[in-house]
C-alpha cells in the first residue's frame, strides 16, 4: 500500500489521490485486522494476536511519508504498520498461522514480523525494546551517508521504559534522522496512563532532550498526515528527530479478538465514546461528503480489499507448516550470507 | 505424605480421602493465599508490579489482594523493570520487603544490573550490614505462539550470581511454603514459577507455614534411575516413571525445589542407590541447572555412576512460534522416559 513518492511532505494540501490511499490503507488494515477476528475462533492461528483496531490512522497517516527505502521499526502491535509499509498481508497471515511461507518461516508469529526489503528490520514484543533499534537504523543511514530516515512506533507505555530516553537522547545528540511516533491509547495492557506516569503529555519528554514534539489527535488522519509530513521532512532535511504524540485508542483487549470491557478491564462508555470517533468512519464520511468518492466507490473499494484479504487468508492456510526439523536450525548466521 | 504427594490429576486428590483435614488447592490459589498472608503479618510487605492491581491479576496469582490491602500495599507499576527493580531494593535497604511479580521471566533480562550488580551484591558489599530482603516471581510462559520472548526459562543466567537465592516449586503445597519463607529471607530471593503449574492440585495447609531452602525431596522413589526434575519438569518425570513402571523400570524422581542453595545431599544419595542420572529442566541446557547437578555429582565421586549422565533440557534454540516447531521443540515425559532408558542401555521403542 502507501509509501507513493507523490506524498511530497511539503505540500499543504493533500491531493485527492493521496486521500484515497489514506481511506484505502485504512481500510485495508481495519479489514485485515477484521478477518483476524474471524477466523481466530478456528484456533488455526496459535499465537497471540494484538490488534490496532481504532489506531489505523497513526499508520496509515505516518507511513503514507515513508518511502521504499526507509526504515520502520514496530511492537506488540505491528499489523497496521507491516500493512501499510507495503507487506504483503498473505506473507503476514501465514506467519500468523505458523506456516512454512510466513515472513520469519513460523519462527516469529503476530508479535515478531519483519520485511528487510520494507525496511522492517524485525519486531521486538519486550516493551520499548524496538525504540533503540529504530534509532541504530537511522544511525547506519547517517553513518553511510543515505537519505533514508527511520520511523519508530511505540505505545505510550513503552515511554516509561529507559531504553525509551536512552534513545531519544542520543537521537539528539547525533541530529539522527528519527520519526518517533507514539500512538498514545491510553493504555498499557488494562493499566491506564494515569496509573503510570505523574504528566500523560508524552510528547514533553522529547522536548526535554530538544527534540521538535508535537501532540496530535491520531484519530484523524489528516492531522496525522500533516504532522508526519513535517515530520519526516525535518528528519530528511538532516535536521535531527522529530517525535509524534497521536492520541488514539484500541478498541479490542490487549491481547485477542474480544472486547475486554466485560472482564472489568475498562469502562465501557469509555470505549464506545472513542468508537463514535472511528478513524476510518469518520475519514469515509469526509471524503464522501467532499465528493472525491461517491459511496459507491467507497462500497466497492472495500469490496476489492475484503476479496483481496480473503484470498490472502484461503491462500496462507493452504500454506505447509515447516519442516518439524527447523525448530533447531537457524539459531547462528552462517560466515556466507 | 500428602504435602509432598505430586498429583498428576485433579481427582487424584480424593486419595486421602475427606474428613483428614486436608485441603486441596490449586498452585495459583496457594501463591494467593501465602501472598495473602505476607501482607497480612509483616507490615513492610508490599506487592509490585505490572498488572498485580488489574481484574487479571497476573493469571489470578494476585487476584483481590488491591482491593483487599490497598494502593499502597499492591502497586501497579510504570513498564520500567530496571529501574523499579533497583527502587523496590532501594526499599528493601531501606527495611521494607517488596514482591515484585514479573508475568514473564523474559522479563528479567530487563532488571539484570538491578538484579545482579545491586541487589545480589549489597549485603556483601556493606561488610554485612545492609540487607536486601527482596522477593522477584517470574512466570515461565509456554505454548499458543509465546514464541522467543515470552517463554523462557532464564534461571540459569542468575545462578552464577552469589548472594541471589533461587527457588523452583513444582506443587501448591512448596508454592505457599517456599514463597512464605522467600518472603522472610534476608536476601534478594528469585521464585522460577512455570505457568503450566498455576492449574496444578495438590493439599495445602491453611495456617502460614515456611519451607526451608535447600532441601530436595523425593517425589517417588526408585531403583534403576534418578531423574532430577526442575519446577514443571516434576510432572512430566512423574508421567514418564509411571509409563516406565508399566515396562519393569523403577524411576525415582527427585524435585530439588530450591536451586540456590541446591541439596547436593539428597540428589546425591538418589544417585548412589540407583547409580544413574537423568536432570530435566525448564532452560537451554549451557552453563544451566542441570550440569551444576552433574557436576556436583562429578565432584563427589564420578564413580556413582555406572551409566553417563543425560540432560533433557530446551534445546539450544530460542522458542519458535508455529505449533509444529514449538511441540518438536519441547521435552516432555516421553524425551526423560528416552534419557532413563539410555542411562540403562534399553532401546527407547516400546
Ligand atoms: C519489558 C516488558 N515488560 C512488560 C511486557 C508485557 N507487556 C506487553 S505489551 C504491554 C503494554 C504495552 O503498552 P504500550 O506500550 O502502551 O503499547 P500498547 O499495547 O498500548 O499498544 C506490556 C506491559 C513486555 N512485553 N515487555
Ligand atoms: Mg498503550
Amino acid at each position: 500500500m502507501s509509501t507513493s513518492s507523490d506524498c511530497a511532505p511539503a505540500s499543504p494540501a493533500p491531493s485527492r489521490d493521496v486521500l484515497r490511499g489514506l481511506l484505502e490503507t485504512m481500510l485495508f488494515i481495519r479489514l485485515f485486522e477484521e478477518k483476524i477476528v474471524a477466523v481466530y475462533p478456528d484456533q488455526d492461528m496459535k499465537c497471540p494476536v494484538h490488534l490496532c483496531i481504532g489506531q489505523e490512522a497513526v499508520a496509515a497517516g505516518v507511513i503514507a511519508h515513508l518511502r521504499p527505502g526507509d526504515y520502520l521499526t514496530s511492537t506488540h502491535r505491528n499489523h497496521g504498520h507491516c500493512l501499510a509499509k507495503g507487506v504483503d498481508p498473505g506473507i503476514l497471515l501465514a506467519e500468523f498461522f505458523g506456516r512454512a511461507s510466513g515472513c520469519c518461516r513460523g519462527k516469529g508469529g503476530s508479535m515478531h514480523p519483519m520485511s528487510p526489503e520494507h525496511g522492517i528490520l524485525g519486531t521486538s514484543a519486550i516493551v520499548g525494546g524496538g525504540i533503540p533499534h529504530g534509532v541504530g537504523h537511522a544511525l547506519a543511514a547517517f553513518l553511510r551517508g543515505q537519505d533514508a530516515i527511520s520511523a519508530v512506533f511505540f505505545g505510550d507505555g513503552a515511554s516509561e521504559e529507559g531504553s525509551f530516553h536512552e534513545s531519544l537522547n542520543f537521537a539528539a545528540l547525533k541530529g539522527l534522522p528519527v520519526v518517533f511516533v507514539c500512538e498514545n491509547n491510553h493504555y498499557a495492557t488494562n493499566s491506564p496512563l494515569g496509573a503510570r506516569q505523574p504528566n500523560p503529555d508524552v510528547h514533553r519528554r522529547a522536548q526535554g532532550y530538544g527534540i521538535p514534539a508535537e501532540r496530535l489527535d491520531g484519530n484523524d488522519v489528516e492531522a496525522v498526515y500533516a504532522a508526519a509530513g513535517r515530520a519526516a521532512a525535518h528528519a530528511r532535511a538532516g535536521l535531527g528527530p522529530y517525535f509524534l504524540e497521536c492520541v488514539t485508542y484500541r478498541w479490542k483487549g490487549h491481547v485477542g479478538p474480544d472486547c475486554d470491557y466485560e472482564k472489568g478491564c475498562r469502562p465501557k462508555d469509555e470505549l464506545f465514546d472513542w468508537m463514535e470517533r472511528c478513524p476510518v468512519k469518520r475519514f469515509q464520511s469526509r471524503i464522501e461528503d467532499a465528493g472525491i468518492m461517491d459511496a459507491a466507490g467507497t462500497q466497492a473499494m472495500i469490496a476489492a480489499i475484503s476479496a483481496r484479504l480473503d484470498a490472502a487468508v484461503a491462500w496462507a492456510r493452504g500454506e505447509k507448516y515447516p519442516d518439524a526439523a527447523e525448530a533447531v536450525l537457524g539459531v547462528y548466521a552462517p560466515a556466507e550470507v | 505424605m500428602p504435602w509432598t504427594k505430586v498429583f498428576l490429576a485433579k481427582e487424584d486428590l480424593a486419595c486421602f480421602g475427606p474428613g483428614e483435614g486436608l485441603r486441596g488447592l490449586t498452585f495459583v490459589q496457594a501463591l494467593l493465599e501465602a501472598q495473602t498472608q505476607i501482607l497480612e503479618n509483616d507490615p513492610s510487605a508490599f506487592v509490585i508490579g505490572e498488572g498485580v492491581n488489574d481484574s487479571g491479576g497476573v493469571f489470578g496469582s494476585t487476584l483481590g489482594l488491591a482491593d483487599r490491602f490497598g494502593p499502597k500495599r499492591v502497586m501497579d507499576m510504570p513498564i520500567a523493570e530496571n529501574g523499579l527493580t533497583g527502587i523496590a531494593a532501594g526499599a528493601a535497604a531501606a527495611g521494607m520487603r517488596p514482591i515484585f511479580v514479573h508475568m514473564r521471566m523474559d522479563f528479567l533480562p530487563m532488571c539484570m544490573d538491578q538484579i545482579v550488580n545491586h541487589a545480589a551484591k549489597w549485603h556483601y558489599m556493606s561488610g554485612g550490614a545492609l540487607t536486601v530482603p527482596l522477593v522477584i516471581r517470574s512466570i515461565i510462559g509456554r505454548g499458543w505462539g509465546s514464541a522467543a520472548q515470552h517463554s523462557q526459562g532464564l534461571h540459569s543466567l542468575f545462578l552464577s550470581v552469589p548472594g541471589l537465592k533461587i527457588i523452583a516449586p513444582s506443587t501448591p503445597y512448596d508454592a505457599k511454603g517456599l514463597l512464605m519463607e522467600a518472603a522472610a529471607d534476608n536476601n534478594p530471593v528469585l521464585v522460577v514459577e512455570h505457568r503450566w503449574l498455576y492449574g496444578s492440585v495438590g493439599y495445602v495447609p491453611e495456617a502460614p507455614y515456611r519451607e526451608p531452602f535447600g532441601k530436595a525431596l523425593v517425589r517417588r522413589p526408585g531403583r534403576d534411575c534418578t531423574v532430577v526434575a526442575i519446577s514443571q519438569m516434576v510432572y512430566e518425570a512423574m508421567r514418564a516413571a509411571a509409563d516406565l513402571e508399566a515396562q519393569g523400570v523403577s524411576v525415582e524422581v527427585v524435585d530439588p525445589r530450591s536451586l540456590k542453595p541446591l541439596d547436593t545431599e539428597t540428589i546425591l544419595a538418589s544417585v548412589r542407590r540407583t547409580g544413574r542420572l537423568v536432570v530435566a529442566d525448564v532452560a537451554c541446557p549451557m552453563g544451566g541447572a542441570a550440569s551444576e547437578i552433574m557436576a556436583a555429582v562429578l565432584e563427589t565421586d564420578p564413580g556413582l555412576l555406572a551409566a553417563p549422565a543425560v540432560r533433557v533440557s530446551f534445546p539450544e534454540a530460542p522458542t519458535p512460534c508455529s505449533p509444529v516447531l514449538e511441540e518438536a521443540y519441547y521435552p516432555g515425559a516421553r524425551h526423560i522416559a528416552g534419557a532413563v532408558k539410555k542411562t540403562l542401555g534399553l532401546s527407547d521403542h516400546g
